[in-house]
């Protein structure tokens, strides 16, 4: 008989813990109560985030383009990216769309990463405007440096076969499935090794920048297809 | 390629410097923009009103109207516009969607006239953007359907189709009451039997006053008699429909399993059954059960009734919600139950002897029926009964909703078959825009051979003869192609299409590529595979496997009898071009003329003292360096 009493009794306490717990969600709900003090810093968040640029005259300045070549420019910018800014995310879209048979997002991640060179997540105008004068209107050794500054991955001066790699793969990526020949999993491998037999004249297993510019100035292939994209705009 | 992103390439380009280091081989040269000029306004008159934009902003679409050279043809000399006849405030939306890259479609257009700008201008429907597409669609199919709504009651009123024989006159009859006046009466005739039918069986059971046994007697077994001879009536009325139904239908199998005729015979069989087995005393009690399938029969009204078929159609479209709701009631049932029942174990003399039982409690509360012959005493009890209660109403609210609006949908489109329709169109919509987008990787892998071929003529410098060639594909295409070009190179691999690589991958496990000439691969590792790519596309390799090298040849050939050619054109029917090196072969495809060599490819074992046709047998070629340039032919 004890034990029956007790169930009733226990039974009877869910029942009222019940009660109460529903209550309190209710007036939660209802807004009259605050359980977490951190609900109001939601909806701040959701403003736009807009970006203006710098003025023509001062990013005539800074770049090398003509003042119609920069209009020409912000048009098209402006035009994908009302906000100002581009974030990763639009980056990878944009990018993705040359490359239709393959997937472009890793190589457009490492691309972000070289136009953002103030590594605050968002390519804003300027930035945009001086990596492109940079691979346009650059020097050979300055498009050499931003070459550089692509592959190296985490910025240390140093490009290791591991980054090398990384980079290889990803544009590989962008070929896709349906490639003649067949891609294997070594392609990419077999290439870094080439690339770093050309490139590491010390053979310590990296390739800093002096011998990369070095070994690409003397590489007549190189020098020839830097100069191609001249005239894209 | 979508529209904003035209104005991106520029920058994809110039990213390419990217793969530059990398590459082991020389890029192709970039598209040079013969015709730059720089960017203008160009006014477009619609009707009077003047609309203007970039001349860049139109060329983003070039296979339309706006975009390709068709618009030259509406261009105004004397006030320097393009002057269109069409409605300005369409053109609205046409225009922004040269701006932006999406169509969007204003709901206050008529839709056929939105359509027929649609044509003028080139724009296929099916890249409305996302936003307008199922209001787009769904007028669509409204019109659709009015159209086919008037042809069908134009077709209606015609008259009899000529050459009906008496069977199909029969079976039009029954299905349309309307047709003809024998059957309006035969409609109205069993019509009245059923309710008679339905009205006996109701009335029998009715007691009729005389008392037996302290038991009222039902009037069907004092009027026994009269009611057999009703019920024998009807059922011979039913069964001679059925069996006229039966010999008209134009598909017996497929009448014999429809809902109707289940329903018919389900009506008639008791009946029948009754005759049989009237003197067995062990099945009388079955015999009773099988009254109750006598109600049936007023299943029987659905052909007179349109409301009533509709709602049998809602139900069964409703199936999943209604399976939904069954679901949710059954679990929170034996949630309750089983919770109810422990609460209530402990009072004295409780109701709730065991789960099962309370099952009852729970579902009377649940539908709100609250009929009291099971009632909680405890405390505990009692809230949770209440819980139960509320969650009842919400459980059951829920889905009711989306039947109900299933079924006014259904009664205002009276039953159009429309969703078959809609699948159909969607699977074509979404094809559609896959071949939109699959065009850009085909145009390329389909420019390569043109690409191939304005390359030549870039190197030659002979650029008038074909001009139209290179104004085919636009500018932007010219350049993205190259990008995509560049990215070959740099990675020593082709695009292909997805036949060629299926085909590939079954050619790849019969041909053995050690049969490869040692000669060119061996030293150069991938710089020479890449660089002798060049050259392998006028080499020869002696291969083993026929149909492989048959497939590699159609491509090969068609970029051999564009890259090399000789200075002098060939009479002979069979080419060989000897070249000591890369440079030569360069060198040799800088001569103006393009000369198509054609080659068979069994070529007979006795070979010209040049040694330079393919041999099937031989696998060794001279390693002297002297890279043996074949054109192998289909």
């Amino acid at each position: 008989m004890l034990t029956v009493e007790w169930e009733t009794e226990g039974l009877q306490t869910v029942g009222i813990v019940v009660i109460i717990c529903a209550s309190l969600k209710l007036l939660h709900l209802l807004g009259l109560i605050d359980f977490s003090k951190d609900s109001v810093e939601d909806e701040l968040e959701m403003a736009t985030v807009r970006h203006r640029p710098e003025g023509l005259e001062q990013l005539e300045a800074q770049t090398q383009f003509t003042k119609k070549e920069l209009q020409i420019l912000y048009r098209g910018f402006k035009n994908e990216c009302p906000s100002g800014v581009v974030n990763e995310e639009t980056f990878k879209e944009i990018y993705s769309q040359f490359f239709p048979q393959g997937d472009a997002s890793t190589y457009a991640h490492y691309l972000f990463n070289a136009f953002d060179t103030d590594h605050n997540g968002s390519v804003s105008f300027q930035d945009f405007v001086m990596g492109l004068s940079i691979l346009l209107r650059g020097s050979i050794q300055e498009k050499l440096n931003w070459a550089f500054n692509l592959y190296d991955i985490n910025k240390d001066g140093y490009i290791t076969k591991e980054e090398m790699l990384d980079i290889m793969k990803a544009i590989y990526d962008m070929m896709g499935k349906y490639t003649y020949p067949v891609l294997k999993e070594e392609t990419p491998k077999q290439h870094v090794e080439i690339f770093f037999q050309k490139m590491d004249k010390n053979k310590d297993g990296v390739v800093t920048i002096d011998e990369f510019i070095d070994c690409c100035q003397k590489d007549e292939n190189i020098m020839r297809s830097m100069q191609l994209f001249e005239n894209v705009i | 390629m979508a529209a904003g992103v035209a104005a991106w390439l520029p920058f994809a380009r110039a990213a390419a410097i990217g793969w530059m280091p990398v590459a082991n081989c020389p890029m192709p040269i970039a598209p040079s923009d013969k015709s730059r000029r720089q960017d203008e306004l160009i006014v477009l008159n619609v009707s009077g009103r003047r609309f203007q934009t970039w001349r860049t902003t139109l060329d983003r679409y070039p296979d339309t109207l706006l975009g390709s050279s068709e618009k030259e043809f509406f261009y105004n000399e004397e006030t320097k516009e393009y002057f269109f006849d069409r409605d300005p405030d369409v053109f609205r939306s046409i225009l922004n969607f040269y701006r932006t890259g999406k169509l969007h479609y204003p709901r206050y257009e008529c839709i056929s006239a939105y359509d027929e700008e649609l044509a003028f201008f080139g724009i296929i429907p099916e890249i409305i953007g996302d936003c307008c597409y199922e209001e787009y669609k769904d007028r669509k199919r409204e019109n659709a359907e009015r159209l086919m709504d008037d042809n069908d009651q134009e077709n209606g009123k015609e008259g009899n189709l000529p050459n009906l024989n008496f069977r199909e006159t029969m079976w039009r009859a029954f299905e349309n009451p309307h047709t003809s006046t024998m059957a309006l009466v035969f409609y109205y005739v069993t019509g009245f039997f059923i309710a008679i039918s339905v009205i006996t069986n109701v009335v029998e059971t009715v007691p009729c006053g005389i008392h037996l046994n302290q038991k009222d007697l039902p009037c069907g077994e004092r009027y026994s008699v009269a009611f057999f001879c009703l019920d024998t009536a009807c059922v011979m009325i039913f069964t001679v429909e059925y069996l006229l139904r039966l010999f008209a239908a134009p598909s017996r199998y497929r009448f014999i399993r429809s809902v109707m005729s289940i329903i018919d015979v389900v009506a008639i069989m008791p009946y029948y059954i009754g005759l049989v087995m009237t003197n067995n005393e062990d099945v009388s009690g079955a015999f009773v059960t099988l009254r109750v399938f006598r109600v049936f029969r007023i299943f029987k009204f659905s052909r007179h009734s349109q409301g009533l078929r509709i709602l049998g159609y809602t139900l069964k479209s409703c199936a999943s919600e209604l399976g939904f709701l069954l679901f949710s009631l059954t679990m929170a049932i034996i949630i309750f139950a089983t919770v109810m029942y422990y609460a209530e174990k402990g009072s004295s003399a409780s109701k709730f002897t065991s789960i099962p039982a309370s099952f009852w409690y729970t579902i009377v509360t649940m539908t709100t029926l609250g009929y009291g012959d099971m009632v909680p005493k405890t405390i505990a009890g009692k809230i949770f009964g209440s819980i139960c209660s509320l969650s009842g109403v919400l459980v059951i609210a829920l889905p009711v909703p989306v039947i109900v609006s299933n079924f006014s949908r259904i009664y205002h489109q009276n039953q159009r078959a429309d969703k078959r329709r809609a699948q159909k169109v969607q699977k074509a919509r979404l094809a559609r825009i896959r071949v939109a987008k699959a065009g850009s990787s085909n145009a390329f892998l389909r420019s390569k051979r043109n690409g191939l071929l304005n390359e030549a003529l870039e190197l030659t410098g002979s650029g008038e003869e074909d001009q139209h060639l290179s104004k085919s594909t636009s500018v932007i295409e010219s350049q993205h192609h190259h990008l995509l070009h560049c990215l070959e190179k740099t990675t020593n691999h082709e695009f292909v299409d997805e036949q060629v690589f299926e085909h590939n991958c079954l050619e790849s496990g019969m041909k053995n590529y050690t049969s490869r000439s040692p000669s060119l691969d061996s030293s150069h590792g991938l710089t020479g595979t890449c660089c002798s790519r060049r050259s392998k596309k006028t080499t020869h390799l002696p291969n083993s496997s026929v149909p492989a090298t048959r497939l590699r040849s159609m491509q090969e050939l068609s970029a051999i009898h564009i890259q090399c050619g000789e200075q002098q054109a060939l009479s002979t029917s069979r080419s060989s071009l000897n070249v000591q090196s890369d440079e030569a072969l360069r060198l040799n495809c800088q001569s103006s003329q393009i000369t198509t060599a054609i080659i068979s490819i069994p070529t007979p074992p006795t070979a010209s003292p040049e040694g330079s046709l393919p041999q099937p047998s031989s696998p060794s070629q001279p390693s002297a360096g002297v890279n043996i340039v074949k054109v192998s032919a289909l």
